[in-house]
C-alpha cells in the first residue's frame, strides 16, 4: 500500500523492528483502528501522536498481544503478533496508561517476581531488581508497598518492571500523562536512557511536546487512522513547530520588525505575522539557531522588546494544520519547500 | 504451532537480543515447559500471599467465619434443632457439615480477587508476558486452597472446644478435608467465570449470594433433611453441598461414605469440566 501521507521521500534506514500493516480492530461500531501503518526502526523512538481514543492504546493493545486484530499484520521483532504471540511476548516490554504494577506488593517484591516469570533463578531476580531499584531511583522506597508511592515513583517502577526482561521493543502507553512537570521530565531521562542503550521504544502521546522531546519519527492518528508521518523536523516544519511571540514597546514598530526579519530570510517559509489587537509578531520557529538569529537581529535594529516568549502548537492546532480544515491557518506547505528548510 | 516461518522484516538483528534473555527451557516456537509453568505458578503464589500479608483483613473470614459458624449453630440454634441438652451431639453433626460449607464460602472470594484484579493494570502485564495464561489462575485457586485449609483447621479447633470428637481415623478425617477441597476447587472456577464476566466485584459478591443461600440452607448442613418437607428434600438429596456434607461427616462419625462421595465427585467433575475451559478462555479473550 502506498503510504500518501508520507512527508520525506528518502527509504528509512535500517531494519524494522515494528512493521505494521493496514491493521484493523472494530469494536461494534466504534472503529478503534481503521487500517493503521507505521514502522520502527530498530533502536529509534516512533511517536504516536493524537487525542483521546483515537487507537493509540488499541495499537499498543494489539502489538502487545493483549488484543487479537481484526485485519492486517503487525510484527514485532520479525514475529508476528497473531500467530507468534508466546515468542513476541519474550521480546516486548509494556508500560501502560495506568501503572501496571501490584499496588500491595513492594517495589522490589514487585521486580523480584517479574524477574521470576522471566525465568530468572532467585538469585539473579534478587539482584536485577536491586540493579533496577538503584537505576531508578528507588532503593529507598523499595520496601514500601507501591500503593504508598507517589504518582512519579509508580511510573519509575512500571518502567524498571518493563525493563527487566531487556526487552528489544519498549511500548510506552501515555508514559506521562498525570504526572507534574517536575516527574514528567524525569520519566522523559529514563526514556531517554532507555533509547541510548539501544532500545526500540514506541510511544503514545497526547503532548506534541513530549513527541519532539523523546521521538525522531512521529505518526500522527486520528479515529484510527493514520493522518501523517515522518520525522519530527518535517512534521514541525509541517505544521510550523514552535513560534516565537515578540510583543514590542510600541505597537507600530510590528511591520518594520517582520520585514528585516523578511529581508534577513529569518522568518520560515510561512513567513511571520502581525497579530495587531494583540500587539504582537508571531514568527514560525524551526530551530533554537533561528530563534538566537531573529533576537539578535531584532535587538541590533535597536527595536525596543517588552515582552517575547515562545510556545509550541496544541494538538489541535497541529491536526488542523495537518489536514488543513482550519480557516485561519496558512496555506499547507508544498512537500518540495519542506524539503528545502529541512535540509 | 507454527515455527518462525513467517516472513521476519528485520528480525534478524532484534530476535537474538530477546532470546539471550530467555532461559533455555523454553522450546524453539515459545512453548513454555512444565518446569517453567510451575515456576511461574509459584512466583504468582508468593504474590498472593504476600498481598495477603500487606491487607491482613482479607484473612477475617478465613478467622471468623468458623468461630461465629460454630458458636452460633451450637449454642443459639442447636438446642431447638437437636433438643435442649444435646449440643454435644450436634457438634458432631455440625462441624462435617460446616466443612463443606467453608469451601463455598470461600470459593466466592476468588470471584471478587479476579474481578479486582482485572481493574489493575497488573493483569495487563501479566497477560503481554511470557507465562501460560492459565499460571495466574491456577496460583490464585492454589492460594485460596490453602486459605481453605486454615478455615477448616479453625473450624476443626473450635470443634474440639466445643465437644466434638473424631469416631474414625486421621486418614479418614484428612479423607474428609481432601474431598472439601476437591469440591471447593471445583466451585473455585464458577466464581472465576462469574468475576471475568461480571462488571464489579459487588455484583459478583451479590450473584454469589444468590447461588450460595439455597445451597448452604437447603442441605443437610445444619438440620437432617428428614426434618423437612418433601419436595425439599429431593432438592437437598441431590445438592452436592448435602453430599459433601453426609461424606464428611460418614468420614469423622461413621456412617455411609460411598455414595454421598461418590455424587460430590461427580458434581466437583462436572463443574470443573464445564466452568474450567469456559473461564480460561474468558480470561484469554478479556481485553
Amino acid at each position: 500500500m502506498v503510504d500518501m501521507t508520507r512527508t520525506d521521500n528518502n527509504p528509512p534506514q535500517g531494519p524494522l523492528a515494528v512493521e505494521v500493516r493496514g491493521l484493523v480492530k472494530h469494536y461494534g461500531e466504534t472503529k478503534a483502528l481503521d487500517g493503521v501503518d507505521l514502522d520502527v526502526r530498530e533502536g529509534t523512538v516512533l511517536g504516536v501522536l493524537g487525542p483521546n481514543g483515537a487507537g493509540k492504546t488499541t495499537l499498543v493493545r494489539c502489538l502487545s498481544t493483549l488484543v487479537i486484530p481484526d485485519a492486517g499484520t503487525a510484527f514485532v521483532a520479525g514475529y508476528d503478533v497473531v500467530r507468534q504471540p508466546r515468542q513476541l511476548r519474550r521480546t516486548i516490554g509494556l508500560t501502560g496508561q495506568y501503572a501496571s504494577v501490584d499496588e500491595k506488593l513492594s517495589g522490589r517484591e514487585n521486580l523480584y517476581m517479574i524477574g521470576r516469570l522471566l525465568d530468572l533463578s532467585r538469585k539473579d531476580a534478587r539482584t536485577r531488581a536491586d540493579e533496577l531499584l538503584e537505576r531508578f531511583s528507588l532503593t529507598d522506597a523499595a520496601k514500601k508497598a507501591a500503593m504508598h508511592y507517589s504518582g512519579g515513583m509508580r511510573r519509575r517502577l512500571d518502567l524498571a518492571a518493563s525493563m527487566i526482561g531487556h526487552p528489544a521493543v519498549l511500548y510506552l502507553d501515555e508514559p506521562t500523562t498525570g504526572l507534574d512537570p517536575r516527574t514528567r521530565n524525569e520519566v522523559w531521562d529514563e526514556v531517554q536512557r532507555m533509547v541510548s542503550e539501544g532500545v526500540t521504544v514506541l510511544l503514545t502521546t497526547q503532548y506534541m511536546e513530549e513527541a519532539e522531546q523523546l521521538a525522531s519519527e512521529l505518526t500522527v492518528i486520528d479515529k484510527g487512522k493514520v493522518i501523517a508521518s515522518g520525522k519530527v523536523d518535517e512534521l514541525k516544519a509541517r505544521v510550523g513547530g514552535r513560534t516565537l511571540k515578540v510583543r514590542p514597546v510600541s505597537v507600530s514598530d510590528l511591520p518594520g520588525m517582520a520585514r528585516s526579519l523578511s529581508e534577513a530570510g529569518l522568518d520560515g517559509v510561512a513567513g511571520s505575522q502581525i497579530a495587531s489587537e494583540e500587539g504582537v509578531l508571531l514568527v514560525p520557529i524551526l530551530s533554537d539557531e533561528q530563534l538566537t538569529a531573529v533576537v539578535g537581529l531584532l535587538a541590533a535594529r535597536g527595536y525596543a522588546i517588552a515582552d517575547l516568549g515562545t510556545y509550541l502548537p496544541s494538538l489541535d492546532e497541529v491536526f488542523l494544520s495537518i489536514t488543513g480544515q482550519k480557516p485561519s491557518a496558512p496555506d499547507s506547505v508544498p512537500a518540495q519547500q519542506t524539503e528545502e528548510v529541512a535540509a | 504451532m507454527s515455527t518462525v516461518t513467517t516472513s521476519k522484516p528485520g528480525g534478524g538483528a532484534a530476535a537474538p537480543v530477546a532470546a539471550a534473555t530467555a532461559a533455555a527451557v523454553r522450546t524453539e516456537d515459545g512453548r513454555i515447559g512444565l518446569r517453567a509453568n510451575l515456576r511461574h505458578i509459584g512466583a504468582l503464589v508468593r504474590r498472593n500471599t504476600l498481598q495477603i500479608k500487606q491487607d491482613p483483613e482479607s484473612m477475617f473470614d478465613v478467622l471468623f467465619m468458623p468461630i461465629v459458624f460454630t458458636l452460633l449453630f451450637v449454642y443459639v440454634f442447636g438446642g431447638a434443632i437437636a433438643g435442649k441438652g444435646n449440643q454435644g451431639d450436634y457438634v458432631n453433626y455440625l462441624v462435617p457439615g460446616l466443612m463443606a460449607m467453608m469451601g463455598m464460602n470461600i470459593a466466592m472470594a476468588v470471584g471478587t480477587g479476579v474481578n479486582d484484579d482485572f481493574k489493575k493494570g497488573v493483569m495487563d502485564r501479566f497477560r503481554s508476558m511470557p507465562i501460560a495464561r492459565s499460571s495466574v489462575l491456577i496460583a490464585k485457586i492454589v492460594v485460596e486452597l490453602g486459605r481453605m485449609m486454615i478455615a477448616i483447621g479453625i473450624l476443626l479447633i473450635m470443634g474440639f472446644i466445643l465437644g466434638m470428637s473424631i469416631k474414625t481415623s486421621v486418614l479418614d478425617l484428612l479423607l474428609a478435608i481432601g474431598l472439601s477441597a476437591v469440591f471447593g476447587a471445583s466451585l473455585m472456577w464458577i466464581f472465576i467465570l462469574l468475576g471475568l464476566t461480571l462488571n464489579s466485584a459487588q455484583a459478583v459478591q451479590g450473584m454469589a449470594m444468590v447461588v450460595l443461600m439455597p445451597l448452604q440452607f437447603g442441605s443437610s448442613i445444619f438440620a437432617k433433611p428428614a426434618t423437612m418437607p418433601g419436595w425439599l428434600q429431593s432438592f437437598t438429596d441431590y445438592n452436592p453441598l448435602s453430599n459433601l456434607a453426609d461424606a464428611a461427616r460418614g468420614l469423622m462419625i461413621g456412617g455411609p461414605v460411598g455414595h454421598p462421595a461418590t455424587v460430590t465427585l461427580i458434581w466437583s467433575v462436572a463443574i470443573t469440566a464445564v466452568t474450567m475451559p469456559l473461564a480460561v478462555r474468558k480470561f484469554r479473550q478479556k481485553t
